[in-house]
Formats: structure tokens, C-alpha cells, sequence
């Protein structure tokens, strides 16, 4: 077990002893739940199937962003690949776990590949350590879509080398060597041999290169795009032993909570500690420096109480008296920035598509319609607050988070607390949800400072009402679409205007413009078969700290342009599926050019040729979903289905909501959802992130707004921040896969359910009520 | 003060108004139970008191005197709750954070009504969030563990 903690767990020479046996409890009840799973398998009879001796055909690799990455993609088998004596192999897991199962499904699709059997593979975490395990940013929806291929070559890489150590010891071709269920086999020599018996000559062997390959043809996959093999952590999640950001416990650690500036850049005045520093158990009170908008994760700064329990430093920090300047972003509200936004677009702003001329169409037309869209920030509130563990120890620091991207959490902190990256440590912990707020570890990093102020270990543990005033909000937008439509209600013109602060303002000063990330999705490729498009972005600046929330600008961009589609359907009394499938017109790639791009567009900067806009995908999924849904049935009085589609994270998603509004409250009693992204390694987990995507949905729409006054976040819990609960969550969720090959390239599936979900819900809404959402959150506009 | 965790006997001096949450994730080690909102509203840090499920950030350790309190950890020896392995059959959790609680509040559902009608089952889960939206599987399992399909 030590020798396994330090090959994977980095420095470990620098653990003092209780971080060890923090790592080690981490661990072995990583292995209990292997254990379990092994039992839960042992029904599971798997075939022997003979595989080809050289299928290299069966997989011809294709280009994606992951190499472009930093840090690239690693694929040598001996980073992430170890076999014991005993034949049990551990896979390191380099990709976070957030709820997704990426944790799970790359370590499956290694093993399934290296022919191990699942029941005798641990998995084990790697700490941030790019370097040497390529990319970690777990956000994107890129886990499976940038590792998928990757993970097949390690697989096959183990397989072979397995099957090259047997051939040296016996003296034999290894053509004739095959490989299966854990085993080394020669059939003619009758020879066989466990993994565990060639480990050692195994994993002395170079790296073989990728044309000595062979791959399994997807016919003897027995693991990959099956559904059957459960999380790794699924039985310590329902024991109790699943260990997340707070759960790590060192000897003598304290426990910090800490005061941050109602608006952002708030300056402290005066600080009266006397009566926090009475309470028994608080030992300490620590500042740190403060921070204006533009300091990318460095923490906001404020005031810790240190104290020898949770309950004291909550108790402290309530007697801690702090008087604030007001800050240059004091006079930021809500309402007012909402009329900002609005007037924006009432403006021309920066060209982003011009594709034919839409202004002089929109100018000529016979009729302009116009229809504006409003959402205000939103905070993530994943259920587990933001939290983190560390320690510092002659002069290194060792620390221990729910972190997307350990890496850079791992590089920031070092920067912030003065060491050198290669003296600090970043464990990653079980996220309890991540929706991207915990691709931004200023948490991890408050808990280095405090640790290396105390010389010893800490815990810094956000409250819920923290987590919600000091986000990093998702973006508050106004997106304005006018449509022109000729004599014969044929649509000749669509401008597309947003005005939307950018995440850009969280790493540099603040211009107003969005990043070609946010201008990417969905605002510059607009998939529809018009002849006249043009797409503006407007200014608008930020007074708050924005960040990416799951599924980021798709969520404002697909709300606008589904609900403005089913309005123009509404106005020229046409179907919604009817007249959404006519806007997106014949199967095509889109071609940038051709549709007045300046230059590619940017596709989640995946390889356009292996990753095109096919608009035949997007049209089948809502054929998929409206088919399933039933779309055209009666429903009683006070129902409604409603359709929604939009491509995003590279993948193609659509659709049906059936809402049923009694007394101005929603109900979601079905929701239809089709999903093509590409090949599907995990379809269980597919069905998870979607069922949970139209949950998340249903809370964004109907309740989420963070409202700022005088800088501050007015909302502070789940009274006022509220989330969707059993009484109205969509309550059985369909979720329709489109059957693909392997050489239809896996996209990604943990943030394109989301987008959809809000216009078709908006869209049900009308066609249940005739009345238009256009406002987000939906919240009691329906009540009379 | 004298109570009961998970079948052990303890005895604590420190602050009584410390809430159940806080003491058994800092003072006994016992970090199953989870902090999600610290006002009763997520159901995170559900707990049992005498059998009865409550929020653990609610009841304090001096209202908890004298009582017997089960946590995650407690709730069977081998993990095998008909409830935990409803969980792990129907492949409910995402992330798990809020698993704990949802268990919890389940099993204490299922000792007070063990056949609950579906608008019971929603009825009695109300109080636990799941961010990840786990809801649809949360429901069928605490079904499937209530009748056993």
C-alpha cells in the first residue's frame, strides 16, 4: 500500500504521518469498494472471446483538442497502469470526479482494453501533476471526448506488453499469445499464465509503439458501452466512507471560517476581534490580503477565525466585528444593471457572424419582431460547500480538495503562498457536485495560506451562505433577437445581439467584450437554414467575480433562440417541432465561411473536420424526442409539451417537456430527452448526467437568481436560493441515445442537458398557458 | 453529558449547544454526515435520534442527552440497510455528497411507514436535496427497498 502511495501520491516523502493515514484511509476505502464490487459482480459470466492477433483497423484514431491542452494528453501505460503479484491492477484516475463517473468509465474502458477483469481493479486518485499525467481540468464535457482514445491505447499497450513478457519466457511468438479475462494464454503450447505471475516483465518493457497495437473490435468489448459496471465509489457513497473536501482529518488540524467583503475588492476598516477571540475554542484570527475583480482564484480575502472546532469558529466569526469601505463596485444592483444590459443591445454592437446582410433584411422586411431574454447571475451551490484541508511542514504544504483542475489549483497556491509548485501537494478528494465552481480552488488555496500562517493544519469550511455570495456567478445576460419576415412570413433576416459580462474579467482588466469561449456558444453558430444572420455581442461589464457554470453561455443562448424559434411559431401559426426542424432546414455541415464567420468557429476548439456542425444530428435528435414524446397529442386543459434543440459541448441534444400548471405552480411529469454524442462508453452514466441535467434545469428556470445590492448578494441559503425537491423535480425523465459506432467520435455529456431544458420547459409553458417566459426565473410569474 | 453514537456509549464536556453535525464530523470522527446548509433546509447532515430521523445542524448535543443517535456510519454494520442496498441496485448517487442524508431520511421514513404510497415516499423526502438531481432513482429506491422490486 505505501509503496502504491509513493508512486501515486506524489511527494509522500513529505507527509507527516497523520496526512498518510489520511491518504490511506482514502485509499483502502477505495479498495473496500472494490471489494463489494467484486461480490456484485460474480454473476457476471464473461465469455471468452477470441480476439484477433493485430485489430489495429478496428480503432483508426482521430485528432482532437486534448493534446492541446496544457499539458497534453499522456497515454504511457506505466504512468497510469500497475499489476501486483497477486494480479491486482490499480488504474489511476487523473480526471476529477464531480458526479459524472469519469472516475469510473476511464479506468473501465483501461481495464475492459488490457482484458483485466473489473473485480480485481482498484482505482486510486492522482494528485494535481500534469507534468506527468497530462491535462487534469476536469470541465468542458471533455473527459471522455479528449480520453476516451487514450485510455484504449494504455489498455492495449498493458495487453501487449502482458502478452510480449509471456512470449519472452516462453521462448514464443507473440502472434500466438493471446490475452483474456486476466490471463496470458498460448493455446497450442497449453500454456497460460495470471497477470499478476508477469507483472513485474510486464511493466519492465517499453512503451510499445502505437502501430504494434491491436485493439478489441467493439464486439468484444465486455465493459465498455455496456451500463453494467457500477461507480467505484458507489458503496462507500452509501456508507458514509466516501471522502470529500471536509472529510479529511489530520492530527491537530483546526477548523477556519472566514469573513469575505460584501462586494468584491471591499476594503476592511476596522476589525474588532475581542469578542470572537472570547469564545472558548477559538484560537486565532488570521487576515488575508484582499483581492479586486481581475485576480483569477486567488482568494477574495478577508478574515479567519481559527478555532479547535467547526462550531467555534462559527460561533467566533458571529462575534467578529468588521467594518467595510464600500468599494468600487458598491453601487452595482441588480435591477438597474438588468435596464444596462437591455440598453445594450438596443445598440449595434461588435460584429461576431455576418452572413449575407441582416440589418438591410431586418431594415426591408416586411414585419420585425423582436423578443429580449433576460437571466440574472447565478451561484452553483453544489451541495457540498466549498472546503479544503492543509497543512505546512517545513517549508512544503500539502493540501487536500474537491478541485476540477488540481493542476492549476496546485500552481495558483504555490504562487499565492510563495513556494515553489514542486513543494506543494494537491490531493483531490470526491467533489460533492462541481458544476465549475471548483474549477476555481480559492478555497484550497485560503486553507495553504492559513495552514502556512499557523504552521500546522487547517480545515477552511464555506457555510451554504458563503457559497452563495462569493461565487463566481454564472453570467447575467440580455440576448435580443430581431427577425425580419418578408410579405409571405418567410424569415429573411435574424440578428442575434448579447450583451453579457465575460468570465474574461475574472484573469485580466475588464473590457467589456465576451471571450470567443462564450461568443462560441451558441451566439456565432446559429444552425439555421436563413439567409440573412448577423450576431453581435454588446458590451457589458462586470462588478462581480463571474466564472463558468455548467454548460456556461449555452444556457442564455439556447433559451433565447428556442424560445424567439417557438414564438415565431406561435406568431405564424405554425408547430413548434414543425417549424424548429424548417428553421434548421437540410442536413448540412455548417461552413464558417458561408456563414459570415471571420475566421473557424470556435467548437469547443475541437478539430472542425472531425467535430462539424451536422445539422442532420441536431434534426434527428428532435425527430427522436418529439416521436418518443408523442409529440401532437391532445393533453388536458392546463398541459403542454414543449421542444427545444441545441448543439453544444460538440454534442447534439433536443428535447419534450410536458408541464402541467395548476394554480401558477410547475409540474414536469415527463421530460423526453435525445442525445447523439457520438459513441457512448457509459450509457448508465449517460442517463444519470441527463436525468440530473433536466433537475438542474428545473431549478435554473424556475428559481435561480442571485440579486446583488450595494455590490453584496442579497440571497444567502436554500430559503432564498432555492433548488428544485422531490415535490417538483421532472419526474421521470426519458432519456433516447443515438446509436453510434466508436469511430463516431464520444463528445461529452455532463453539461449539453442542460440548455435545452430551459426553452423546452419555457415552450411547454406557453402551450399550456399562452403565457411567454422571456424572464429568468420563472419563480411566480405564472400566479395570478 | 452521557449519549449513545452508533451503539457506543460517550460522554462529552464541551459546549451542549454545539450541534449533532459538528460533533460527530469534529469530536467522534465521524464525517459521513455532511454539512450542506447548517439551517434544516437540505437534509444533508439527516442523522437518527431514538430512531427518528432529524437535522443533524438543528439538535444539539444537550438536547441529545440521554438519547441514542445513529449516523451513516451506524445505520447497519455491514452497510446492507434494505435502504443502502435499494441505493447501490438502482445506481442512485451522482456525486454522493448528499447520499448520506437521503439514506438516512429514508430509512427513518420506512420504520414509521413501511408500504408509503408514492406521494408519501415524495411527501417524506422533501427536506433533502440533491443538486445533482438524483431524484427520479432516490424515489424508485426508496420503493424498491419498501417492497423489495
Amino acid at each position: 500500500m505505501l509503496d502504491q502511495l509513493q508512486k501515486f501520491a506524489g511527494n509522500s516523502q513529505a507527509l507527516p504521518s497523520g496526512a498518510l493515514n489520511a491518504v490511506i484511509q482514502n485509499v483502502s476505502g477505495t479498495e473496500l469498494s472494490r471489494r463489494t464490487l467484486l461480490k456484485g459482480l460474480g454473476g457476471f459470466v464473461v465469455a471468452m472471446q477470441l480476439l484477433p492477433a493485430n485489430r489495429a483497423e478496428a480503432f483508426v484514431p482521430y485528432p482532437t483538442f486534448g493534446p492541446g491542452m496544457p499539458h497534453g494528453v499522456v497515454n504511457d501505460p506505466h504512468v497510469f497502469v500497475s499489476i501486483a503479484a497477486d494480479g491486482q491492477v490499480t488504474i489511476i484516475a487523473h480526471r476529477s470526479e464531480l458526479g459524472t463517473g469519469a472516475r469510473t468509465t476511464l479506468p473501465m474502458i483501461i481495464a475492459d482494453e488490457m482484458e483485466a477483469n473489473w473485480g480485481r481493479v482498484t482505482v486510486v486518485q492522482a494528485p494535481g501533476d500534469e507534468p506527468k499525467y497530462g491535462n487534469q481540468d476536469t470541465d468542458g464535457s471533455r473527459s471522455l471526448r479528449h480520453h476516451i482514445q487514450p485510455a484504449r491505447e494504455i489498455g492495449a499497450a498493458v495487453r501487449h506488453m502482458l502478452r510480449q513478457a509471456a512470449a519472452d519466457k516462453w521462448g514464443a511468438k507473440i502472434e500466438d499469445i493471446e490475452a483474456h479475462g486476466h490471463q496470458v494464454i498460448h493455446r497450442s503450447l497449453g500454456k497460460r499464465l495470471g497477470y499478476g505471475d508477469l507483472a513485474d516483465a510486464a511493466m519492465a518493457l517499453d512503451t510499445p509503439p502505437r502501430d504494434a497495437l491491436s485493439f478489441k473490435d467493439e464486439a468484444a468489448f465486455r465493459y465498455i458501452g455496456k451500463g453494467q459496471v457500477q461507480i467505484v465509489d458507489l458503496h462507500d457513497i452509501t456508507t458514509g466512507k466516501a471522502v470529500y473536501g471536509a472529510d479529511i482529518s489530520l492530527p491537530g488540524m483546526k477548523t477556519a471560517v472566514i469573513v469575505r467583503p460584501p462586494a468584491v475588492g471591499a476594503q476592511i476598516t476596522s476589525i474588532d476581534d475581542a469578542a470572537a477571540l472570547a469564545v472558548p475554542g477559538v484560537e486565532k484570527i488570521v487576515k488575508l490580503p484582499i483581492t479586486p475583480l481581475g485576480s483569477k482564484f486567488k482568494p477574495l480575502g478577508g478574515v479567519a477565525v481559527v478555532a479547535s472546532n467547526t462550531w467555534a469558529a462559527l460561533k467566533g466569526r458571529d462575534a467578529l466585528v468588521i467594518e467595510w469601505h464600500s468599494g468600487e463596485h458598491a453601487s452595482f444592483n441588480t435591477g438597474d444593471y438588468e435596464a444596462e444590459l437591455r440598453a445594450s443591445t438596443a445598440k449595434t454592437g461588435a460584429s461576431v457572424r455576418n452572413q449575407g446582410d441582416a440589418d438591410a433584411a431586418i431594415k426591408n422586411a416586411s414585419r420585425v419582431l423582436t423578443y429580449e431574454y433576460y437571466q440574472p447571475h447565478l451561484a452553483h451551490a453544489p451541495m457540498e460547500p466549498p472546503a479544503a484541508v492543509a497543512t505546512f511542514v517545513n517549508g512544503k504544504c500539502e493540501i487536500w480538495a474537491p478541485v476540477q483542475s488540481p493542476y492549476v489549483a496546485r500552481t495558483d497556491t504555490a504562487e499565492y503562498i510563495g513556494l515553489d509548485a514542486k513543494d506543494v501537494t494537491m490531493h483531490v478528494t470526491l467533489l460533492g457536485g462541481g458544476f465549475g465552481r471548483k474549477s476555481k480552488a480559492d478555497f484550497a488555496t485560503e486553507a495553504a495560506y492559513i495552514a502556512k500562517e499557523l504552521g500546522g493544519p487547517v480545515r477552511v469550511q464555506w457555510t451554504r451562505e458563503d457559497d452563495i455570495r462569493h461565487s463566481y456567478y454564472h453570467t447575467s445576460s440580455v440576448e435580443r433577437i430581431d427577425v425580419g419576415l418578408d410579405k409571405d412570413n418567410a424569415v429573411v433576416g435574424w440578428r442575434h445581439r448579447s450583451a453579457a459580462p465575460s468570465f474574461l474579467s475574472t484573469f485580466v482588466k475588464d473590457g467589456g467584450t465576451q471571450h470567443e469561449i462564450e461568443v462560441g456558444m451558441g451566439l456565432e453558430n446559429l444552425p439555421y437554414d436563413i439567409v440573412n444572420i448577423s450576431a453581435e455581442q454588446c458590451k457589458a461589464f462586470a462588478h462581480t467575480r463571474v466564472g463558468w457554470y455548467r454548460s456556461v453561455s449555452n444556457i442564455p443562448r439556447a433559451f433565447a433562440v428556442q424560445s424567439a424559434t417557438a414564438e415565431l411559431a406561435a406568431e405564424l401559426g405554425e408547430d413548434q417541432k414543425d417549424f424548429l426542424l424548417k428553421m434548421i432546414g437540410e442536413p448540412r455541415i455548417l461552413d464558417a465561411k458561408q456563414s459570415g464567420l471571420p475566421g473557424k468557429f470556435w467548437n469547443q476548439y475541437e478539430p472542425y473536420e472531425e467535430f462539424p456542425f451536422d445539422t442532420g444530428r441536431l434534426s434527428h435528435v428532435v425527430h427522436l424526442a418529439a416521436d418518443k414524446a408523442g409529440w401532437g397529442t391532445t393533453l388536458p386543459e392546463g398541459e403542454g409539451l414543449g421542444i427545444a434543440a441545441h448543439r453544444s459541448f460538440v454534442s447534439y441534444v433536443a428535447m419534450v417537456v410536458r408541464v402541467k400548471v395548476v394554480d401558477g405552480a410547475v409540474h414536469v411529469p415527463e421530460a423526453h430527452v435525445a442525445v447523439d454524442c457520438g459513441f457512448v462508453a457509459n450509457p448508465e452514466r449517460v442517463r444519470s448526467q441527463m436525468q440530473g441535467a433536466c433537475v438542474f434545469g428545473m431549478t435554473a428556470a424556475m428559481n435561480s437568481g442571485i440579486t446583488f445590492e450595494a455590490g453584496a448578494v442579497k440571497e444567502s441559503n436554500f430559503h432564498d436560493y432555492e433548488m428544485v425537491r422531490s415535490d417538483n423535480f421532472p419526474q421521470v425523465v426519458h432519456c433516447h441515445l443515438v446509436p453510434q459506432k466508436f469511430e463516431v467520435h464520444a463528445t461529452g455529456v455532463g453539461e449539453p442537458g442542460v440548455p435545452p431544458f430551459l426553452p423546452a420547459l419555457a415552450n411547454a409553458i406557453f402551450n399550456a398557458t399562452g403565457k411567454r417566459i422571456r424572464n429568468l426565473p420563472i419563480g411566480d410569474q405564472l400566479k395570478a | 453529558m452521557k449519549l449513545t453514537v452508533n451503539g457506543v456509549e460517550r460522554t462529552y464536556d464541551g459546549d451542549a449547544s454545539m450541534p449533532l453535525l459538528w460533533y460527530v464530523r469534529d469530536e467522534l470522527g465521524l464525517p459521513g454526515t455532511k454539512y450542506g446548509c447548517g439551517i434544516g433546509l437540505c437534509g444533508s447532515c439527516t442523522v437518527h435520534v431514538d430512531g427518528t430521523a432529524v437535522r443533524g445542524c438543528l439538535v444539539t448535543v444537550g438536547e441529545a442527552q440521554g438519547k441514542s443517535v445513529a449516523t451513516i456510519e451506524g445505520l447497519d454494520a455491514d452497510g446492507n440497510h434494505p435502504v443502502q442496498k435499494a441505493w447501490r441496485e438502482l445506481n442512485v448517487p451522482q456525486c454522493g455528497f448528499c447520499q448520506a442524508g437521503q439514506i438516512m431520511q429514508a430509512a427513518s421514513l420506512l420504520s414509521e411507514n413501511p408500504n408509503p404510497s408514492d406521494q408519501e415516499i415524495l411527501d417524506g423526502m422533501n427536506g433533502n436535496i440533491c443538486r445533482c438531481g438524483c431524484y427520479q432513482r432516490i424515489v424508485s429506491a426508496v420503493r424498491q427497498a419498501s417492497t423489495g422490486a
